[in-house]
């Protein structure tokens, strides 16, 4: 049984992109195509959600997408509560099923939420009264579902047919929701070419299965590729025993306007954020022509208002009733 | 007290015995297994006409969770269990609280066992004082306490330590029971790293944390000669490994979990905490490489790595559930399938289950022989039923086989000759 779909096929809960349909993405897509107008009026709100209670869960710290989900329901016209709950519940000796339990009571209609363990959206999602609805905001290595559809919604905007593209992934793919998310979603949507580029140490096992290919030197990964997705190296990686250094990262991987050469002329430039400058890329290409890293970020709240709006759909037509209560 | 089990399939591997006779039972032994027994007046006859009557089962290694969280489940409780899955024999892992590391916690179990009365319990003693790595425990004089064996559950990282625990077991001769796993390797891992850790974004455990630890403890069992058992293997690869040593003549012997030939990584399906084990489940393939060896009889024991949790344990995100599967209901029923799936004989499948384990700890149970104590399994071999939550006896419930049909089912189990289970 698929968790995030209702039994009319609609989205209900946004757990991950795995296990669901063409049908669905491109319609996250086309609804978020016709929120982008929203943003750009002066009065940058649509009564959607009113009266409707979004509570934000982030388990983990984090700044950017918490904003971006924030400012989403704010203009479906929801009223939001932001809870940062850093481990400090469960220091005291509180379960996450205690914490939900204590949020059902507040009558909220959907959690968005944010935790360092792949699966606690599915959880969450398994254990929540059926009327909340579920947003996958990150869980651990698992899936960030919303970033990995407004990549989608901007390549989208930059390129024709996904089925003629070459999309390379660069840097640490073990490690990265955004990632696993993204060669899913580019996968459903019948991408024509996706690789992943990245020393071993940082490739998970059977990466394959996913239907990617592997490359291990930056240039014959983004060779004649029509987009280019950097991803973050997070700090930790750097002093473990997975890379030596910083240095020899960049080196190797590093995506300066030279090496950018190889790629098609008119490849567009990702980036998830927050960059680091000189790791994963220079600063030419971070503010070059090519990179669309900031229309990423404008797009996230499109993006996020248009998955909002259609779980909440299909919750409120399952459950008529469930305002009156 | 005399018993008569009449009609019944006598299906003995110990002995070699695969036909239908009656078995004479008096004062707890079994004095006969044949078609008549002159003089012999039963109190008590048990018709076993259309069922298998084999040695109570041999379980190398159960949780049952006493003492110290019997909050989980209690000796009383989980011994009943077995003795309605035909388990007349459960061997207990040292990682109780206090641990299994002195003669007074060894002979408590037993006693609690004793009192309640369903099956017996073996106490498996640890390898170390306090599971600590660091120093040896007093092997000897848990070996008088009735510990069958020592084993350590968490792996030694110091192979130098590893090594005297093993010289000091032989010197004793005891058997040292080893869990094949590389710390390191594992790292943090909790389901096996391959397809569905890399979808799942679970921290994978490699194969070789399992193949490189085998190599090692390999490699120490060839140089002091002790007797070593591999517990709970998982992976293609180091079934071949000791298939080989024991080609080459080293003392070794090796189980595999009964939910290991039926499950892989696949089952996890989207984060299904009930199948949180560990060892992970693994491929396919090595699905496949354990069910060959248990065939083969590299692997002479099926287990039921019993582990019961009460329902919270399992509720959290999948990495931060406890580990385990409530299994002693399932090791015969999962086992039998063999038979079917595998077309592996029934006597070959009984004895992984009897003699097999028996041998492992040199006991004088898993046998119909004369003499023997009459721990007895009475199955009716065409009984369809399915497994829930509510006919379940274990207190815990933690399983990824509940709805699961089986075929077979335990109608009588007798220990010392005594009738300890009946299915009405």
């Amino acid at each position: 049984m698929n968790l995030q779909v209702d039994e009319n096929g609609r989205l209900r809960h946004f757990l991950s992109i795995d296990g669901l349909d063409r049908d669905i993405l491109t319609n996250i897509l086309d609804t978020a195509e016709s929120f982008t107008g929203v943003t750009d009026q002066t009065i940058k709100k649509v009564p959607l959600l009113r009266g409707k209670t979004i509570v934000n869960l982030f388990f983990e710290p984090s700044t950017r997408t918490r904003t971006t989900f924030e400012l989403a329901a704010k203009r479906l016209s929801a009223d939001v509560l932001n809870i940062n709950l850093n481990a400090s519940a469960t220091s005291k000796g509180e379960t996450l099923l205690d914490t939900l339990r204590n949020l059902e009571a507040m009558h909220s209609d959907m959690f968005v939420v944010r935790h360092a363990d792949s699966g606690a959206a599915h959880f969450i999602a398994r254990h929540t009264q059926p009327h909340i609805s579920i947003i996958n905001a990150g869980d651990g290595r698992h899936a960030h579902p919303t970033q990995a559809m407004l990549d989608m919604f901007t390549i989208r905007r930059h390129k024709a047919e996904f089925k003629n593209l070459t999309v390379a992934i660069v840097g640490d793919i073990l490690h990265s929701r955004v990632a696993r998310s993204q060669i899913i979603a580019l996968n459903i949507l019948g991408t024509g070419e996706i690789r992943v580029v990245a020393p071993r140490t940082l490739i998970p096992a059977g990466i394959d299965a996913l239907g990617v290919q592997v490359h291990h030197h930056l240039e014959s990964g983004i060779k004649d590729a029509d987009v280019v997705i950097m991803l973050r190296l997070q700090n930790e990686r750097m002093q473990g025993a997975l890379l030596p250094s910083e240095h020899e990262y960049f080196k190797l991987y590093g995506l300066t306007e030279d090496r950018l050469a190889v790629a098609k002329p008119d490849a567009i430039v990702m980036h998830p954020g927050p960059i680091n400058r000189g790791v994963e890329m220079d600063s030419q290409v971070a503010d070059g022509s090519r990179s669309v890293i900031l229309q990423q970020v404008s797009y996230g709240i499109a993006v996020r208002m248009a998955v909002m709006s259609l779980a909440m759909r299909s919750q409120q037509d399952a459950g008529g009733t469930q305002d009156a209560n | 007290m005399r018993t008569r089990i009449t009609g019944g399939r006598i299906i003995d591997p110990a002995n070699a015995i695969d036909e239908t006779l009656d078995i004479f039972i008096e004062d707890g032994k079994i004095v006969a297994v044949s078609k008549e027994l002159k003089g012999f007046k039963a109190d008590e006859e048990i018709n076993a006409t259309g069922m298998w009557v084999m040695p109570g089962l041999i379980d190398l290694s159960a949780r049952l969770r006493e003492p110290g969280e019997e909050h989980k489940s209690t000796i009383e409780s989980e011994t009943r269990a077995a003795a309605s899955a035909g388990i007349t024999t459960l061997c207990c892992p040292p990682d109780t609280t206090p641990i299994i590391d002195t003669p007074a916690v060894a002979e408590l179990i037993q006693k609690r066992a004793e009192q309640a009365g369903f099956a017996k319990v073996l106490p498996i003693g640890a390898l170390t004082r306090q599971l600590n790595n660091e120093r040896l425990s007093e092997m000897a004089s848990l070996k008088e306490a009735g510990c069958v064996a020592v084993h350590n559950i968490t792996p030694l990282a110091n192979t130098q330590i590893q090594r005297t625990a093993m010289e000091y077991a032989a010197t004793h001769n005891m058997t040292v029971f080893i869990t094949p796993e590389d710390t390191w390797l594992r790292n943090n891992g909790c389901v096996h790293e391959g397809r569905v850790s890399t979808r799942l974004g679970l921290p994978g455990i490699p194969e070789a944390a399992e193949t490189a630890a085998v190599a090692r403890d390999l490699a120490l069992i060839e140089q002091i000669g002790v007797k070593a058992h591999f517990c709970r293997l998982s992976t293609a690869r180091a079934v071949r490994m000791i298939a080989r040593a024991q080609h080459d003549g080293l003392p070794v012997t090796a189980d595999v979990c009964a939910h290991q030939l039926h499950l892989t990584e696949m089952d996890i399906s989207d984060f299904d905490s009930n199948c949180h084990v560990n060892p992970p489940l693994r491929a396919q393939r090595d699905r496949e490489g354990l069910r060959r060896g248990v065939i083969e009889n590299v692997i002479q024991a099926i287990c039921s790595d019993h582990q019961p949790h009460e329902a919270d344990a399992k509720l959290a995100p999948f990495s931060s559930t406890r580990a385990g599967i409530s299994a002693l209901e399932t090791l015969l029923p999962l086992s039998l399938r063999l038979i079917e799936e595998e077309k592996q004989s029934v006597i070959e499948t009984i004895r992984r289950l009897t003699s097999g384990p028996a041998n492992i700890l040199n006991l004088d149970t898993g046998t119909l022989g004369v003499n023997k104590p009459a721990d007895i399994c009475i199955l009716d071999p065409d009984s369809y039923w399915q497994l829930s939550t509510e006919n379940m006896l274990s207190q815990g419930h933690n399983t990824p086989f509940i709805n699961w049909e089986f075929k077979g089912q335990v109608k009588y189990t007798l220990l010392n000759g005594k009738t300890v289970f009946k299915r009405s």
